[in-house]
């Protein structure tokens, strides 16, 4: 499904088994099991066929469930995509993607893999994860460079390194990726997620930096512990006020349109029928945070 | 002989009157007579019981060999007295002891080479760890050892299924001439609850303090006139070891879902209203439940008439918020419960018989609506255990007060993890069972609820309540743990017994065998 909720991808070692056996209870929305930074050189096999094993036997509750591959320029993307792909994986994250060249290439694979262990041709999806400058300047082409992409991710780590400075509590050094990024996105028509925060110990720092790029417009950030996925949810469920504004706006909207007329205020303010998609979007999420009480369908 | 929980009990564990588990109520109204303490009468008023040392104390009071001595655990990790009394008495040439502990933890691991030795050969407990749990199951220990939760200790004593020869009290401070409290010193532990049955009902009582303080000692938890000899030794424990990481304030987030969707499960039941009696055991997940209460009980101004315990900071902000009208404590998890009891005027100390002793005319746990309790494992009969391990079968845990509470709670709310690493929580059969099934209500696990087919009338409001966590049988719970892991093997056991697991009403749950 390529628009669903994403407030939370979290990461996991696709090797550890105490971690992977039933991550499901902490519902994040996504899962992303890491064959990449979290596995040694020499366990990628073990780790792909763990990987695979709790694709096949493990039941993750509709949550999505998404692969980080190795990179492109090493010899174990191509299996990792394989293995993924053979135990039914949703989605494949490319990392340090810079070029439509690097999604093509992790595209033909997933094909052939498709193809190899009769997955309907371009069911899996992807989403490219942008990690380097030359990335972030090619967003909006990323975005737009397979009909697989439901998103792009921002990620921080090699960024900084590569811009040569250092992440600050206040993020300002990422302020500029991070914006274009989600704009890139947004143009795109696809989803938009943020780097992840590694103090685990530091909720405060951490909500801190979920309110910031929930206010840039970001749909949800990658996380490294169960311990961030409640605090994210609660971020980026809408405030009652916003669910009886988006209430009103869809009602009135509806009557209205009866009526033919496009534009008209309640209340005072202003509501036009471009504003009935923002308010579904709320409402929608008010009840994926299983706070809506209203009566809407 | 088979009993009502199942298990097979040996023949010759039941002579002189004792019988099998006949379910949690079989006892209900029988009646007694109380074992009484043989006293020595200080009509003397020069008679002093001051002495210079433990050894003079152990002299004095006629411990010999083939004696039972007791222990109160309020220090928990941070216990010396147990150890420091076994060195002194095994110095003394003195062997063949039963310690009649209210738990043994990982500080008295010292003692295993005095089982060895043969100092110590018998053992009475709640708690049972580390190297003494080792040791008992791999038969070291001469004689069977008991299991007894901590309302059945008190009841074990008072019907005289033990007796205790001379009593051991640590006791943080003490007048010379006995008065005995739980606070005032450099080692306080809040509350002396679990030694008030041994000091009423052994023969002979030493109090030992590392704060002597002027006379009287007021109010008293070991009273006086009970109290043979006082002994000042330069520390009885480590107050800041009492929290272990049992008692942690936890961050888990697999704990934090668990305990969310138990405090649903508790607001939820009829029994959730002003006025109503909670408890807590220990444990990551039981503990946080208190946490997620508080909005509950703010948002539908409900307060909580009585808290019993097993008393933990939260508790205390609830009390100094207004949220509980009295605490009855027994014991005490933390340095903040232990600055609160008997100074907040609504934070009582009582004695474990108060609290949990099925044999008195009722108990505190008797008016519990709510107890949550933890478990090692539970079955498809909704039986408990939460005294041996499910790798090894190693006793490594305590029934505690949690057969007390079960028993007395109108909704006993088992959390646990439905697998601990990848050993399934919830299975066909437990290992030992310490709490039988008849006795829990509902089982919270961090994929689902099942409440217990008895309980009919929890299951309809539950079904149309806002849960976090879905509604599931407990077969499907150890259906999805079997999935996931695997069904556990049984664990090998040789014939021999090595520990029974006493009912509360003195009755024979289930027996503990030596390990292979």
């Amino acid at each position: 499904m390529k628009n669903r909720l994403r407030r939370t991808m979290m990461f996991l070692n696709a090797q550890k088994a105490s971690l992977v056996k039933d991550a499901y209870i902490y519902k994040p929305d996504s899962i992303i099991f890491d064959l990449e930074d979290a596995v040694a050189e020499n366990q990628k096999d073990s780790a792909r066929i763990a990987l695979y094993n709790a694709l096949k036997s493990i039941d993750y509750k509709g949550i999505e469930l998404v692969v980080r591959i190795n990179g492109l320029d090493t010899p174990h993307f191509k299996e990792d995509i394989r293995a993924a792909v053979a135990g039914g994986i949703h989605t494949v994250r490319v990392p340090k993607t810079e070029t439509c060249e690097d999604v093509w290439a992790a595209e033909k694979e997933i094909e052939k893999a498709e193809k190899e262990f009769g997955v309907p041709v371009g069911k899996t999806l992807m989403m490219a994860a942008i990690e380097t400058p030359l990335g972030v300047m090619k967003a909006y082409e990323l975005a737009k460079s397979s009909k697989r992409i439901m998103g792009i991710s921002f990620g921080a780590g090699d960024y900084v390194r590569t811009m040569r400075t250092t992440r600050s509590p206040e993020g300002v050094e990422l302020l500029g990726a991070r914006t274009q990024v989600v704009i890139a996105a947004r143009a795109a028509g696809i989803m938009c997620f943020d780097t992840v925060y590694l103090d685990v110990d530091n909720m405060e720092g951490f909500a801190d930096e979920v309110r910031l790029i929930k206010q840039l417009g970001f749909d949800g950030k990658s996380i490294i512990s169960p311990k961030q996925i409640a605090i994210t949810h609660q971020i980026f469920a809408p405030t009652q006020a916003e669910i009886a504004k988006a209430e009103t706006t869809i009602r009135a909207i509806d009557e209205y349109a009866r009526d033919g007329i496009g534009v008209f205020t309640v209340d005072g303010q202003m509501i036009d029928i471009a504003m009935l998609e923002g308010a579904k979007r709320t409402i929608e999420l008010a009840k994926a945070s299983g706070i809506y009480e209203g009566d809407l369908a | 002989m088979i009993n009502k929980a199942g298990r097979n009990i040996p023949e010759e564990f039941l002579r002189d009157g004792v019988e099998v588990f006949q379910g949690q109520y079989y006892l209900h109204d029988k009646e007694y007579i109380k074992s009484s303490p043989t006293v020595r009468a200080f009509v003397d008023p020069g008679q002093e019981k001051l002495v210079t040392d433990l050894r003079e104390a152990i002299v004095k009071s006629g411990l010999r060999d083939g004696m039972t001595i007791s222990f109160h655990h309020h220090f928990r990790d941070g216990d010396y007295i147990v150890n420091m009394v076994v060195e002194a008495i095994a110095a003394l040439g003195i062997k063949d002891i039963t310690i009649c502990a209210s738990s043994l933890g990982d500080a008295h691991d010292p003692i295993v080479r005095y089982i060895a030795s043969g100092v110590i050969t018998g053992i009475s407990t709640s708690g049972i760890r580390g190297k003494i749990g080792d040791a008992v199951s791999r038969g070291l220990l001469q004689k069977v050892a008991y299991i007894r939760s901590h309302g059945g200790r008190v009841r074990a004593i008072e019907a005289g299924d033990i007796h205790i020869d001379v009593a051991f009290i640590g006791a943080p401070t003490a007048d010379a001439y006995g008065n005995a409290r739980g606070k005032g010193g450099k080692s306080d532990c809040g509350v002396l609850s679990y030694s008030m049955v041994d000091a009423k009902y052994a023969d002979k009582v030493v109090v030992i303090t590392d704060c002597l303080v002027d006379f009287p000692n007021f109010p008293p938890s070991i009273e006086q006139v009970d109290v043979d000899y006082v002994v000042v030794v330069d520390e009885i424990g480590n107050p800041k070891k009492i929290a272990n990481a049992m008692l942690r304030f936890t961050q888990d987030p697999r704990e934090l879902i668990i305990a969310e969707a138990a405090a649903q499960v508790l607001v939820h039941t009829p029994y959730f209203k002003d006025g109503f009696s909670f408890q807590t055991g220990g444990g990551g997940p039981s503990l946080a439940v208190t946490r997620f209460l508080r909005p509950y009980m703010e948002k539908q101004g409900i307060k909580m008439g009585f808290a019993l315990g097993g008393i933990t900071q939260p508790m205390l902000d609830l009390l100094n918020d207004g949220l509980i009208r009295t605490i009855v404590d027994a014991q005490d998890f933390d340095l903040p419960s232990i600055a609160s009891v008997n100074t907040h005027p609504r934070h009582f100390e009582i004695s474990i018989s108060q609290y949990a002793n099925p044999f008195n005319k009722g108990a505190f746990v008797n008016r519990l609506d709510f107890g949550i309790l933890a478990a090692l494992e539970i079955d498809t009969d909704f039986n408990v255990n939460v005294v041996t391990g499910s790798e090894d079968g190693v006793l490594r845990g305590a029934p505690g007060g949690h057969v007390d509470i079960a028993a007395g709670a109108k909704c006993a709310i088992l959390v646990a993890p439905l697998l601990r690493t990848r050993i399934p929580t919830i299975r066909d059969r437990v290992t030992t069972i310490t709490t039988p099934g008849e006795s829990v209500d509902v089982v919270v696990t961090d994929v689902g609820i099942a409440v217990n087919p008895k309980r009919q009338d929890l299951l309809a409001v539950l079904q149309k309540a806002k849960l976090s966590l879905p509604l599931r049988t407990i077969e499907e719970l150890r259906d999805e743990a079997y999935a996931i892991a695997g069904a556990p093997e049984e664990i090998q056991f040789e014939d021999k017994v090595v520990a029974l697991v006493e009912y509360r009403d003195g009755t024979i749950i289930d027996v503990v065998r030596k390990v292979k």
